[in-house]
């Protein structure tokens, strides 16, 4: 019996339109061409509606003196600054409340999954109804009381609560001493990057002498006195200067010192508050996506619960826990545009004041998303790559 | 094909900016649909605010119903869409509304890159301070280092930091979107001061102050720092449409000059004032000329009044706001409203 040998170089002829082969190229291209079409004639028709409206376009004005305050800046500006610095004040205050909302929000969710698995029955119904009551309400209202609690319940400047003398907590914000400016701080951020490098390699040393002589080393404790000790000692070399700025009532508010705004602190809270019950669900899928003789193994070693948490189910649930907690992550950046509905100055709230004063919508909201979309895709692939680091390696 | 033009009709709607590529035909998209679509402001008692059975009331919706009045015959055909001061001037050139009347300043920069123009100015402001008495301060001079209530997108905004930067003070600025939230901040005590135009600060502390706070613990400091000539605001590119926003306004001014009310309209038909004839229509063309029915100027003063008497009832002596008519008088009696003759 002859068999037939399948040749995958020689097909049948066929005609071309019946060429399935040929038929998937033809179609992508035509689908391709008519995207192109529609970009195309959205881009033209818009760009010839703007100039027979005679809509200014182009990004020039970038250069332009913005002209508007802004309440809350991490960098010097003022008014006579140009529109190009006000954007980078909005996008660093998004950027500030973003990563400080990542971190607090990580530490608060994971604490809270974890308490859900408690044995204790009070403290897991706590984190339980602290899971239900935060997540179930949307985002914005909890923004809103939470800064309608700050600016009503607090007392005015002149009455404000003074704290061991030199805090002084009002609805204006917490106000708070700052070492005044020196050149040694400079020097203290070299030594804290420093400790902080060193920290980490007596990690790795510690962990390769504990692997092959078994002796533990305290790691943590010698991390803190590296991160907290360098910048010190640079501190004493430098003359130990302790001059500070104090907060000072002058005619409506505090005049020196540091303030941290009502409308931050509201939407820091805010975010970390709702974005950590979603977290603390995350944290505890993933452990509980472990097999139970993990656990059981780990008690059976004779680690403590806490230890089994921190060297057994903790690493491994991570990579459960790691894909979904980049969407939270992104969730928060994304989020912090709420911002504008309690008057924190962050990019959206910048660049919808400058739409305004411009009138040149379409620009500047290309600037947001490509800004939003920088950032975000920054994370993703941050996360990403930690994501494959922890990943199993099948050999 | 079919398809692709469905999909490009779908894409115009969503770039909005798109949606006017009819420009110069405001005038017929409105008739064709019936109805004014009136862009005005997210509730300020006195200009614009819904009442208590949902209809709009206040002097910026007078002139919107003067204008419907003058296109329909019926000042009552007119949709609201109030809009916050960030969101007004997209939906304007978006085509969302086919006008503003929502005290809007008008200015060179709006007048030109916005694409937009103006009509008459139904309302001179100016922009001021709202302070706490309890504060002591008796000038705007006196607010060194205070936090000032703002709302954004405003050239309030702008004439803060620029009075600040003259006198060489400093102040921290509160902005938030919701003019409500920008109140209740100001009146929670988070800022000291709460800057507007002194209209809309007068309607503030008439209206807001959240008990126990009363209108008498706040005052408007005298310093006025800008010009606000506040005027109804349409597209470039239909003439015939502005013409009638701008001689609508007009119509009301020039009928509190000539004695004309909404009670003695009737009467003043029969009256042998050439001027009042021609402007209630009596002798026909002023209509003809604006493309509208002769009957304009006599619907609009029979169904929303005069000037005068949409001033007095909105923000005058007849509101809580009791604004005296200071520059919004008539030029004859010491103000700047002063209509170009209908002749």
């Amino acid at each position: 019996m002859a068999v037939e040998t399948l040749d995958s170089t020689t097909r049948p002829k066929v005609a071309p339109w019946n060429d399935p082969v040929v038929r998937g190229w033809v179609f992508q291209i035509v689908i391709v061409g008519l995207v192109g079409l529609l970009a195309w004639f959205l881009v033209t028709n818009t760009l010839e509606n703007l100039a027979r409206q005679k809509i200014a376009s182009g990004y020039d004005y970038l250069s332009r003196e913005a002209g508007f305050e802004i309440g809350d800046s991490m960098i010097p500006y003022s008014p006579a600054s140009t529109y190009a610095r006000a954007i980078l004040v909005g996008m660093l205050n998004t950027l500030k409340v973003a990563v400080l909302g990542i971190v607090l929000s990580t530490i608060l969710g994971t604490l809270i999954g974890i308490g859900r698995l408690s044995p204790n029955w009070l403290l897991s119904k706590i984190c339980e109804w602290y899971v239900e009551a935060f997540r179930n309400v949307p985002l914005l209202l909890w923004l809103f009381l939470f800064y309608k609690l700050i600016s009503e319940a607090f007392p005015g400047p002149r009455q404000a609560i003074s704290l061991l003398g030199s805090l002084f907590l009002s609805n204006r914000g917490l106000y708070f001493p700052v070492p005044l400016a020196d050149p040694i701080h400079h020097w203290m951020a070299v030594g804290l990057l420093v400790g902080v490098v060193a920290a980490f390699v007596v990690k790795r040393w510690a962990k390769r002498r504990q692997e092959a002589t078994g002796l533990p080393f305290p790691t943590i404790r010698a991390a803190i006195a590296l991160v907290i000790g360098v910048p010190l000692v640079v501190w004493l070399l430098g003359g130990a200067p302790h001059h500070m700025s104090w907060p000072e009532l002058k005619g409506f508010n505090f005049q020196g010192g540091t303030v941290i705004q009502p409308e931050f602190t509201a939407l820091l809270v805010g975010l970390v508050i709702y974005t950590s019950a979603f977290i603390a669900e995350i944290v505890r899928s993933g452990i509980l996506a472990l097999n139970k003789g993990q656990s059981e193994a780990a008690m059976a070693l004779g680690l403590s619960r806490a230890q089994s948490m921190r060297l057994v189910l903790l690493p491994q649930a991570m990579r459960v826990i790691v894909p979904p907690m980049t969407s939270q992550y992104l969730n928060i950046t994304k989020n912090s545009s709420l911002a504008i509905a309690i008057g924190y100055p962050d990019l959206v709230a910048a660049v919808n004041v400058t739409i305004n004063q411009t009138g040149q919508a379409i620009e500047n909201i290309l600037i947001i998303m490509a800004a939003f979309l920088t950032v975000s895709l920054g994370i993703s692939a941050f996360m990403n790559w930690y994501n494959k680091r922890i990943a199993l390696r099948e050999r | 094909m079919g398809r692709f033009l469905n999909a490009a009709a779908i894409g115009c709607v969503v770039l909005s900016v798109s949606g006017t590529a009819w420009a110069g035909k405001d005038l017929d998209t409105v008739k064709a649909r019936g109805q004014l679509v009136c862009g005005t402001m997210e509730g300020t008692a006195g200009f614009a605010r819904a009442d208590s059975q949902g209809k709009w009331v206040g002097l910026d919706v007078d002139v919107c119903r003067a204008v419907a009045a003058t296109i329909f015959g019926d000042s009552e055909k007119v949709k609201y869409v109030p809009l916050s001061a960030q969101q007004r001037f997209t939906a304007l050139q978006s085509g969302e509304v086919d006008m503003l009347s929502n005290n809007t300043t008008a200015t060179l920069t709006r007048d030109t890159v916005l694409g937009l123009d103006f009509g008459a100015v139904t309302y001179y402001d100016g922009q001021g301070f709202l302070v706490n008495k309890k504060l002591g301060v008796k000038s705007a001079k006196e607010l060194e280092g205070a936090t000032v209530c703002v709302a954004p997108g405003t050239t309030t905004e702008l004439n803060l930091a620029d009075y600040f930067r003259a006198n060489k003070m400093t102040f921290k600025p509160v902005v938030i979107e919701k003019v409500d939230e920008v109140r209740a901040a100001f009146f929670s005590g988070r800022c000291d001061v709460y800057t507007n135009d002194s209209s809309s600060l007068y309607a503030t502390r008439a209206a807001n102050p959240p008990p126990p706070l009363t209108p008498e613990d706040f005052v408007v400091l005298p310093e006025i720092i800008s010009k606000e000539p506040l005027a109804p605001a349409f597209r470039h590119g239909d003439n015939q449409f502005g013409d009638i926003v701008r001689w609508s306004q007009y119509a009301m001014v020039d009928a509190e000059e000539n004695g004309i009310t909404s009670k003695n309209v009737d009467e003043m038909l029969k009256t042998e004032n050439p001027s009042i004839k021609r402007l209630l229509g009596v002798t026909p063309g002023m209509g003809k000329a604006l493309g509208v029915d002769e009957k304009w100027a006599y619907n609009i003063i029979k169904q929303v009044g005069n000037y005068g008497e949409s001033f007095e009832r909105n923000v005058g002596m007849g509101s809580p706001l009791k604004i005296v008519r200071g520059l919004n008088a008539l030029w004859k009696n010491g103000g700047l409203q002063y209509a170009e003759p209908i002749r």
